[in-house]
């Protein structure tokens, strides 16, 4: 059993990895070739656990429902929508399920008309979060939060008209501060997390990090 | 009259396009490299004498002597190979199929086909004279990316002997803040009797950051089956939600409370992404966990999540290497992971030396570069772009 559970995905891991790294220097025809299968079973195991997900959401919200817990209506909400939904794409515009799904019907209805709007209600939600986040950041209580006080104000002024009535070196400051600070830092991190990724790369190929397997050193 | 018959018959030689194609004796045909195969790439040298808006016609054969077919056109003032002044002087095209009346029949790796070069022009075609022969390959390096090959391979290099020196002699790892903060927002959670949320960022389980994610859950899967406090642990993807699955089962096991675990608290709570970050945000509202904890790759429910998370005075930690949202995981959380931090999670809480090497390998790697950013700096400043090219990508 240890076998199968510790040792056997430290060598598929191995394998894995380094013909991984192997296919993105090889260009020839049999190499892509694997690559294509790879990312085939990758979509066929992605497939299969379509169906976990299903279950562990269906269950979080039943769960919800039989011990009546906090929020249980929306938990309710979720299964009918769930339940006209499939009707819809069972019944597919007349068609039935065996055909591709209609281009109209109740699907297309309920995606456009509800699930579209949903999304963007909630995708609007972060401007008003993005103020309060801002809000409580750009209190100048220590030095560092002055300096990104005073930058915040540089390139929000900078970025619309009203910057460039107020003073014409507004828009320019406003791109300095994006072009070089700002693309210093972040080419930083970059620099940072593809060493990082190496790294992390090499202690699963090797075999030096177990966590995903558990947590345990050997 | 003799003079303007003269100039009549110099004005028709000199707007003949059969004329200005002269024999091509650098008309050149080979594999083109660094590719799969089933392309061969044709060069010839640009020609003065070849006017503007005229089109050169590549035309392919199986045997030597034809029938020849359509392949490539390339304007006469197009198409010029860059790099070197001679260069900037060759038309390039690269071949992967030609005409056989309607149908595109591609080139096939390791048979000799034979190009010919032709020219239109007023309304005619020349087909050309000499021809070349060329077969396609599959390659098996791509020699672009050896620069690549060599800097990965060293910093590996570097890597490995960091581990094998963290082996022989303690190494000194630099403190990070928000890590040493997880004991306490789990102690916290402990003291409260309330629940630690763990939510996954929305990328798959084959991505770096996410593996990263799964790391750290390991490790604070561990402590809180220690501690015997609940962990919930919200997946957007169903793969991920499998893999936490049985690493927090392993965790369980290996600290003696298999009893403890419960499968139903690992969950996919949406496959969306405004869905889930709606789900998450109900569940931070209702069931107020004591403790967030935010690792992988996030898009634009970062602030959604962190700023409702901030308002139920939840302990928030969250680390991300998804430059763009990292702002708004320091103005929202207590501590936050920034990029490499969140790779470097789950050695630093392990503690194991061998895992503490590979940090201490990524802050060597780190010190090289700043190093080769600031010589390449300056002999960039001096016009030697040396080490700009050998840091470019092909």
């Amino acid at each position: 059993m240890l076998f199968l559970s510790r040792t056997l995905p430290v060598i598929v891991a191995f394998g894995f990895g380094v013909i991984g790294i192997a296919i993105y220097y090889i260009p020839h025809a049999s190499a892509q070739n694997l690559e294509r299968e790879l990312a085939l079973w990758l979509r066929i195991v992605l497939a299969f656990a379509y169906f976990l997900g299903l279950y562990s959401l269906a269950n979080l919200h039943w769960e919800r429902i039989r011990q009546r817990g906090s929020g249980w209506g929306y938990s309710l909400v979720a299964y009918i929508s769930f339940g006209v939904m499939f009707l819809f794409v069972v019944f597919n515009d007349g068609s039935g399920p065996f055909k591709p799904q209609a281009e109209a019907g109740g699907y297309q209805w309920l995606f456009q008309y509800v699930h579209v709007p949903c999304t963007s209600t909630m995708f609007s939600i972060l401007a008003f979060f993005i103020a309060s986040a801002a809000y409580r950041t750009f209190r100048a209580r220590t030095p560092e939060a002055a300096i990104l006080l005073v930058a915040a104000v540089i390139v929000m002024l900078g970025r619309v008209p009203i910057g460039r009535a107020i003073a014409d070196v507004l828009p320019l400051a406003s791109e300095w501060l994006m072009e070089v600070p700002n693309l210093a830092a972040k080419r930083g991190i970059l620099l940072g997390v593809s060493l990082g990724a190496i790294a992390t790369s090499l202690r699963i190929i090797f075999g030096i990090e177990r966590s995903y397997l558990g947590g345990g050193e050997e | 009259m003799s003079r303007l018959i003269f100039l009549l018959l110099l004005g028709c030689v000199f707007s003949n396009p059969a004329q200005s194609l002269q024999p091509q004796e650098r008309f050149e045909a080979f594999d083109t490299p660094n590719d799969a195969g089933g392309s061969v790439t044709l060069t010839w040298p640009r020609s003065s004498s070849v006017p503007a808006g005229e089109v050169y016609l590549v035309s392919v054969a199986i045997a030597p002597g034809g029938p020849f077919y359509p392949a490539v056109e390339v304007d006469a003032a197009g198409n010029l190979t860059s790099g070197d002044e001679e260069d900037r002087n060759l038309h390039l095209a690269r071949v992967r199929e030609f005409l056989v009346g309607e149908q595109k029949v591609p080139l096939e790796n390791n048979r000799p086909y034979y190009f010919r070069l032709g020219l239109r022009g007023a309304g005619q075609d020349f087909p050309g004279g000499s021809t070349v022969e060329a077969e396609a390959r599959g390659n098996l390096f791509n020699w672009l990316k050896l620069n690549n090959l060599i800097l990965g391979t060293a910093f590996s290099l570097i890597i490995l002997c960091a581990i094998a020196l963290a082996r022989r002699r303690a190494l000194y790892i630099r403190r990070i803040a928000g890590l040493e903060a997880l004991d306490e927002a789990l102690g916290r959670a402990t003291e409260m009797g309330r629940a630690v949320l763990f939510i996954h960022g929305l990328r798959e389980m084959e991505q770096i950051s996410t593996i990263a994610a799964v790391n750290i859950l390991g490790r604070i899967a561990r402590r809180t089956a220690e501690f015997d406090t609940a962990l919930r642990v919200a997946n957007s993807n169903p793969v991920v939600m499998a893999v936490s699955q049985e690493t927090v089962k392993e965790a369980y096991l290996e600290v003696g409370r298999p009893d403890a675990y419960n499968p139903d608290n690992i969950f996919v709570a949406g496959t969306d992404q405004f869905s889930y970050a709606a789900a998450v945000e109900g569940m931070m509202m209702r069931e107020r966990p004591a403790a967030h904890i935010m690792m992988g790759y996030f898009y634009a429910e970062s602030l959604l999540l962190a700023e409702t998370g901030s308002t139920t005075g939840a302990i928030q930690i969250a680390g991300t290497d998804a430059f763009t949202q990292l702002p708004f995981f320091v103005t929202t959380c207590d501590y936050t992971l920034l990029g490499e931090e969140l790779y470097a999670a789950s050695a630093y809480l392990s503690r194991e030396p061998r895992l503490l090497g590979s940090l201490k390998g990524q802050d060597i790697g780190k010190g090289m570069l700043i190093v080769v950013i600031v010589l390449g700096t300056l002999l960039a400043s001096l016009d030697l772009p040396l080490l700009t090219s050998f840091f470019s990508a092909h």
